[in-house]
């Protein structure tokens, strides 16, 4: 119980002193996990919504996968992504290996599945509300599409954001495809997996810390920017 | 009037669902002008035959010819259900949504839907979200947005169910500019009243059968025992 006031103590300190190395690696942190986040919803929403307004026969099978997709164990994803962008691999030509990239990408396959579906789960209730107007007016699928993700829009922030939590708490595939070098690809989560195996528990608890207050400011932000929660809104 | 997608006829049309036929055989023609009130008790297939004919239903015999390709038909008529669906938008903006589908600029589809909505007496509303009007107002909502596209055909399924008289009373002041204006009207009622009011002519279904069809006058004289019973109130086996 110390170490927890200890290592609060210290995140404190770090934050107060506007240390540097946390500031890069919160950074990274950031801007690996939004851009993750971003690609995942492009993707994942107009899927969430295509599937909500198509009837196609092997419909169910696909939904099945996608939710079976969001269990997607990281470590496995990073070792696929890996074994891509290696020397020897298809796209190795391309130097993504041990890049902020390389670690995007590995996410973006990790957290697309649970943007698709949160989303094709908000969509498919609207859209059972829209449905007979939508066809009356006689939309298009792509008006269709537009018009629920457009009125839907509130619903499919929680999809992103669910999708940015997973991101940004992943240490699993990044660790593999990043490397976790110090300077280049080092996040919060591969820090605190390094320091906790070094027996680094106040700064590694500091890091934890940072992290969820992180989490915490990215999700606050997003509802005041969106305006959500409020009376009056929907 | 050119390119009309009137008449439709009606032929043999009739609906199956969970292997019992809820309408038909139902053999119809829709033509002329004016307003055709569809009566009938409560599971008498008014509203499947309205949405077979507007396009909303899996028909399973019999046929449906419009006088025009079904591109041209879908874009000049449109539905207004018993409970509206309102978008999660503003008033003006669910008004504008069937102009914004045909690819109308945003402002001026805007602009028209403004007035239309202070034509129906909206215009107070005109910014506030739609789920929060009231009944009446949400059915005057719906109406203005089946009428923005000037539709020739009109269908409404029971448009002032649950609705107050005063309510009634404006919503049938607009239907009446509508059909005085070339909109040809189907629409199905449980108000005798109304049906007196706004019938041209009337179209009597039970058991998903289309017992009687004749002008205004069959309320007074019907032809049929059912017609008759219904009328006097009577409940229908």
């Amino acid at each position: 119980m110390d170490e927890l006031w200890q290592g609060l103590a210290h995140a404190a300190r770090l934050i107060w002193g506007f240390d540097p190395d946390l500031l890069e690696i919160a950074g990274l942190s950031l801007r690996v996990s939004l851009g993750a986040t971003f690609v995942a919803s492009l993707i994942g929403l107009p899927l969430g919504a295509w599937l909500a307004v198509n009837r196609f026969r092997a419909r169910r099978v696909v939904i099945a996968i996608l939710n079976a997709l969001m269990g997607l164990p990281p470590v496995v994803v990073g070792l696929f992504v890996y074994i891509l962008l290696s020397r020897s691999g298809p796209f190795g030509v391309l130097g993504l290996l041990f890049t902020p990239t390389a670690m995007v990408i590995a996410q973006v396959i990790i957290i697309t599945p649970i943007v698709a579906s949160i989303a094709h789960q908000a969509l498919r209730d609207l859209w059972a509300d829209y449905h007979d107007l939508l066809i009356s007016l006689n939309a298009s699928r792509g008006q269709r599409i537009k018009a629920l993700l457009w009125d839907g829009r509130r619903a499919l922030l929680t999809a992103s954001l669910a999708g940015f939590g997973r991101a940004i708490g992943e240490v699993g595939a990044i660790m593999i495809v990043g490397g976790n070098i110090d300077h280049v690809t080092r996040v919060l989560t591969t820090a605190i997996a390094l320091e906790t195996g070094k027996g680094q528990f106040g700064l590694a608890l500091a890091l934890g810390f940072v992290l969820i207050a992180l989490a915490i400011a990215v999700n606050l932000c997003v509802h005041f920017l969106s305006r959500t929660e409020r009376s009056g809104r929907w | 009037m050119v390119g009309s997608i009137l008449p439709l006829q009606v032929d043999a049309l009739s609906l199956r669902r969970g292997g019992r036929r809820i309408l038909g055989p139902i053999s119809w023609v829709l033509a002329g002008a004016g307003i055709t009130v569809v009566l009938g008790p409560n599971g008498s297939g008014k509203t499947s035959f309205l949405r077979a004919m507007h396009g909303l239903e899996r028909i399973n015999h019999g046929d449906l010819q419009w006088a025009a390709p079904m591109s041209l038909v879908r874009a000049k008529q449109s539905f207004v259900f018993q409970t509206p669906i309102l978008m999660r938008r503003s008033v003006v903006e669910c008004i504008a949504y069937p102009l914004l589908l045909d690819g109308v600029p945003r402002g001026q589809a805007l602009i028209q839907a403004s007035d239309a909505a202070t034509e129906v007496g909206l215009g107070a509303v005109l910014n506030q979200p739609a789920q929060v009007l009231s009944g009446g107002e949400k059915q005057k909502l719906a109406l203005a947005r089946a009428l923005i596209r000037v539709p020739e055909v009109l269908f409404l399924d029971e448009p002032c169910a649950n609705l107050d008289g005063r309510s009634t009373r404006d919503i049938e002041a607009i239907l009446a500019v509508a059909r005085d204006a070339g909109t040809r009207i189907v629409m199905s009622t449980h108000n005798l009243g109304q049906a007196r009011r706004l019938a041209d002519d009337i179209l009597f279904l039970y058991n998903g059968q289309l017992v009687e069809a004749g002008p205004n006058s069959i309320l007074e004289t019907p032809t049929t025992p059912e017609l008759a019973a219904y009328l006097n109130g009577d409940l229908l086996p």
